[in-house]
Formats: structure tokens, sequence, C-alpha cells
């Protein structure tokens, strides 16, 4: 791995990277059983260099912003590293936003370059929100058909400078990234996350969890996404190791890819973990009594043996055919985006699979906590970080209260949100929002959110005032949307929900034709966003002086109804 | 060659006969997360059973934000 404290930017540390494991492979390419592309890092470097240098002949130069707007694949990493190679600040959007929450996004980052895909772009350049991106001036497409009208749009494949681009260095606290953690909806949370965020995030992390030459990572949670980020580019670029993109994200072709490419790590979400521990646990439930006692015999011998520490060589002798489904290599399944339940976890530990779970958000540079496997414990999140202190706020008697952090991969603010910024950084720690509490042995357990948002089981983080535009000229008097856990807490993290509160007009009902309306608007956001439930309140919403609802005053009434009756079912 | 109300009634059976469920109780315009009461993995299997049934493909990004019976047979029907 490169000596990460001697460098200033992540192209730095990439370019450098590039050439010392230059014969080693970095990336392979497959979409569903054919494998399309495999490339060394020295290849990756002259796909690179002539996209920077077009750039730069294009007029980028330091501090410029570009977008990128892709699916998992190699053109994703090349144009990435293409950015900072030119000293350029990247803006990674999530490809499964609508066109519409794209361009707010790529207008509010100030991007003058944008690249994308050209499934992508046809959804783009037909979206009316075009028009506002104002600084836009490239955009590039990869992998469009021949004839293709491109809208004002260049083919990134021949999107090629002559010549050596130049290096463009950056400083550690310079921005690097800006990275959306939410606020589609009204007020764009955009994260300023610095060089040194990312290089000190990166050392911390593969302290416990390390890459090196011929280590493979599949690549399948949203490369935009802090964890893919890092462990699926930044981290094993600077130790040597291989990224696996796979362009068809189907259970089946995710399946084959662990035998098919002898797979080291790979990053879920707890739903699709969730779901392989279903497919899994349904497998042994069909085995033969006799194979399934043998079975259950060797489990528990392996729990025995690894109760203090993961022992991979015994877990997968003892294992085999578990272990041969994922190829036999696999180390650890990093598990990130949300919480995860500790049965699920448990699970996986005992048939001999470590699964890496732990606590972060975009704001603190990914991961805050990570269970370090010494030993496992599926209850918590595990322990901070190297470089990482972690402090619980104004506890309560038994001990919760607001996790707060301060360490170098602490973003350095919201863009253009100096308010939003003094709010969630002071003094120097972030606070995160979320509830926790040490225990006697340092982990970390979290309880539940200060916050008034949602995280989903697929890692999707919902703000409900983003979601608030939908309901707009609703027929009825006031309405607000809440999630559930911050009007009534429990002191959970799993299965949160949005509620939308309405005050109706004047001697109106909720009737089946309301209810229509509301959930035919509710169909018309994506399904991870939408919400679960109505609550009634017979009387006005607590407003400010220019008209604003109160939602912390409104939060706080609503709290005083009963939980189980207040929600009513769409 | 399949017209779109076969493509869409094929799709509709198939739906149903993958979740148990009974022949003619989805219709076009259902929203299939809502109404089957699934999550986006479970959708992705369905669309490996869509794809061998009508012979295709369909990419990834083709049903990105699709979650309508109706939506999803325009796509596949566009690849037949």
């Amino acid at each position: 791995m490169l000596d990460l404290s001697k460098y200033q930017s992540i192209g730095e540390a990439l370019k450098d990277a590039l050439d010392q494991f230059a014969n080693e492979v970095c990336l392979i390419e497959a979409d569903r059983e054919r494998e399309k592309e495999r490339l060394t890092y020295g290849e990756f470097k002259a796909r690179a260099h002539p996209l920077t240098k077009a750039l730069q002949d294009a007029g980028f130069v330091a501090g410029d912003r570009a977008s990128i707007i892709m699916t998992n694949q190699p053109k994703w990493l090349i144009s990435a590293y293409a950015v900072f190679f030119g000293g350029g600040t990247l803006v990674p959007l999530d490809y499964k936003l609508t066109p519409d929450e794209q361009w707010q996004l790529v207008k509010h980052s100030g991007a003058s370059v944008l690249i994308t895909e050209y499934p992508i772009w046809r959804q783009l350049s037909a979206s009316a929100a075009r028009a506002a991106a104002i600084k836009l001036q490239t955009v590039l497409v990869t992998e469009s058909p021949p004839n293709a009208d491109l809208a004002g749009a260049r083919r990134w494949e021949e999107f090629r400078g002559e010549g050596e681009p130049v290096f463009v260095p950056r400083a550690r606290k310079d921005t690097a990234c800006i990275v959306y953690s939410s606020g589609t909806g009204g007020r764009p949370k955009g994260c300023m996350m610095t060089h040194e965020n990312y290089l000190e995030q990166c050392v911390a992390l593969t302290s416990i969890y390390p890459f090196w030459p011929g280590v493979r990572y599949l690549s399948i949670l949203p490369t935009n996404h802090a964890i893919d980020f890092m462990v699926g580019f930044f981290g094993p670029f600077t130790c040597g190791a291989a990224v696996v993109h796979l362009r068809t994200l189907r259970p089946e072709y995710v399946r084959e890819a662990f035998p098919k490419y002898k797979i080291t790590y790979v990053s879920l979400v707890p739903l699709v973990l969730k779901n392989l521990q279903k497919g899994l646990q349904a497998r042994f439930d069909e085995l033969p009594a006799t194979k399934r006692r043998i079975f259950d015999a060797l489990v528990a011998i392996n729990k025995a043996l690894t109760k203090g520490r993961p022992r991979p060589g015994i877990s997968r002798r003892l294992l085999k055919q578990v272990h041969e489904a994922f190829g036999g290599e696999l180390r650890t399944i990093i598990v990130g985006g949300a919480f995860t339940e500790p049965q699920t976890l448990q699970f996986f530990y005992d048939l001999g699979i470590p699964v890496a779970n732990g606590y972060g958000l975009t704001e603190a540079g990914t991961a805050i906590t990570v269970n370090d496997l010494k030993p496992f414990r599926a209850d918590t999140v595990g322990k901070p970080l190297p470089g990482m202190e972690v402090r619980i706020l104004n506890p309560a008697p038994d001990g919760v209260g607001e996790v707060s952090v301060r360490s170098k991969t602490i973003m350095s603010g919201y863009l253009n949100e100096p308010e939003l910024t003094a709010e969630t950084i002071v003094d120097g720690w972030l606070m995160t929002g979320d509830l926790g509490r040490f225990d006697e042995t340092g982990h970390l357990r979290l309880a539940g959110r200060k916050k008034n948002m949602i995280v989903t089981e697929e890692g999707k983080n919902i703000y409900p005032e983003d979601i608030e535009a939908v309901f707009e000229s609703l027929p009825v008097k006031e309405f607000c949307v809440f999630a559930a856990n911050y009007i009534w807490p429990k002191r959970s993290m799993v299965g949160e929900q949005l509620v939308l509160v309405l005050r109706l007009e004047q001697g109106r009902q909720l009737t089946d034709q309301l209810r229509q309306d509301i959930n035919a608007r509710n169909n018309r956001l994506l399904n991870y966003k939408r919400i679960h439930g109505v609550v009634l309140l017979d009387e006005d919403f607590p407003r400010t002086a220019s008209l604003k609802i109160k939602r912390n005053a409104l939060a706080e009434r609503l709290a005083q109804l009963d939980n189980a009756t207040a929600v009513l079912p769409l | 060659m399949r017209t779109l109300e076969q493509t869409t009634q094929e799709v509709l059976d198939l739906a149903a006969t993958h979740f148990q469920l009974p022949a003619g109780s989805l219709a076009p315009g259902d929203d299939f997360f809502k109404k089957l009461g699934i999550d986006s993995l479970q959708t992705l299997e369905m669309l490996s059973r869509l794809e061998n049934h009508f012979g295709i493909e369909l990419p990834d990004y083709e049903v990105q934000g699709v979650s309508d019976f109706k939506t999803l047979a325009e796509r596949i029907q566009s690849r037949l």
C-alpha cells in the first residue's frame, strides 16, 4: 500500500498508484455471463490521461467541478481519476435519482462538466430542468449508439486530447468531492469533502480491512455513495487491488460473480444481506435430516472455534460448500448505508463469513465505527476507527445521548450553507443527530435518532421535507411529513417509516377519495420514499411569524397522541 | 409479433404466477412494489423471469424508476 501520509491529494496518490502497480489488474467489467473488459493500472492510465488532456484543452482548471452520473463501471473510475489529475472537484451523483433531481444537484454544485451514460442522458436531456444548470459547459456521454442524437453532448470515447496532460496539485484542505447526503426536495446538503478526509479515512479503514494486489472487490453499492467510493475505488487503488464491476445487478449474476472472480470483499446494504441470508437459510432448510444434522454440527464447531476471532482457513474447510458458493476466498462482507439487524450479522459470522458492520455518515467521511472482529460483536456497531474521537452528548441515565465525532475525516461543511454547517459542526465536533451509548468494552450501540429522517434498508437517507412537494395542493387545510421515529422515539434503527400529518378542512373527513388522492401522489415518489400512513390532527399547526410550520413544536404536539392508534394505514 | 396488450397480459400472468397470486388479480396500472409488497431485489428476480419468458435482455437502466406493469410491458415490447 502507498504511504498516504506523504500525499496531499487523491489525485497525487492515485497518480503514483497507477505507476507503482502498472502491471496489476485494477478493473474487471462483466455484463451478465460475459466479461467485457479487464484493465491493468497501466492501461487505466492510458485511458484516463487523454480525457484529462481534453478537459484541460477545453479550459478545465483547478477547482472546477465535474459531476458524474453513472452506474458502477470502469468509465466512472477513469473519469473520476481524470478529474482529480486535472485538479478538479468531483460531484458524484446518484444515478437512481429522477432527472429533475439530478439537474437540481448539478445546478447547486456549480458543475461545469457532466459525465454520464447514454440511457441516463436520454432522460436528462429531455428534462426541462436542464435549463437551470447554467454553469454547465461540457457534457460527455458514454456508450452512445452510433446515430444517436446527443442533444449537445459529446461522446466520452471520442473526447481525447493529444499529448500528456498537466498534473495539477491540490492541498489537503482543498475540496476533493461534493457529496450530496440529501436534500433533493428543498435544501440540498452538499458535503464538501477534502482530500485529507479521504486520505485519512483510507488509512484508518485499511488498517482494519487491508487490500493488496490480488484482492478483488465486488463493487455493487453505487460508486457515488461514500462507502463504494472508498472501498470500491480509492482504497483498493492505493493498494494495487482489483475492482469488479457488474453491469447487470440481478441476484443470479451477482451470485455467479463470487466464484467466477474469486471475490475477496464485497459491500452490501442490509436489504441485500438479508436477502442473501433468506436464500441460504432456505437451502439449509431443504437439506435431508441427516445432512442437516451434520451441517448444524459443523456450524456449531465453527462457532466455537471462531468465538474469539475469525479463522477463515478453518471455516472454509469445515463449511466448504457454503464458502465455495462465495468463491472460496471471501474474507469479509462489508455492510453499510443503514443499520443491520444483529441476527443477520450473527448468521453469517456463524458460517465463517464475517460481516464488517459499522456506523457512519457522509458528513463524517464514511465510517465512524467499525466492528474489528476482535471479537465479533453482532449487537453493536463496533469501536471508533483509529483517529476518531467519539463522545456521547447529554447522556440520559441509561447512557444514551447524541453521538458526536471529531476527526480529520469530518467534512469541511455544507456547500453554500454556512448556517447549516455551524449547526452541524460545533467547535470541531460533528453532531450526528443519531442517539447511542458506549458499552463497557467501548463498543457503540445505536439507539434511534434525534433528527427527523429515516434510513431505509437499502441505505437511502430520506428527509421528510424532501418529499413534501408531491403533496402540495392536496385538498386539506395543512399537511406535514414526519419520520414516525422522530415523533414517537422507539430507540430502534429498524423499520423506520414516514407519516403524513393532515389537518383537514373544517367538517371534512378522511374520505376514500382523499385516500386515493394521497395514494396517487405517494405512488409518484420512488418506492423507498413513500409514506406509510396518515395522522390526523384536529387543530392548526404551530407556525412561525413568517408562517412556516414549526416542525419541532408540531412533533411535540403529535407525541401526545397514541402511536398505536394515531397512524392510519393508507 | 405480440401486441402491447398481449405482452402486458403475459407480464401480469407471469408476475401473478411468480408471486403465487390468483390469475387476474393484477392490473396494468398496479404498482408492483405496493401490490406485491416486494422490494427492489425481488423486482430484479421477477425481471429475470420475464427476460427468460420473452427471450430478451432488459438492461438495468431500462427498468430504472419503473414501478407499474404497464410501463414495464412497454419497455419489454420495445425490445421484442
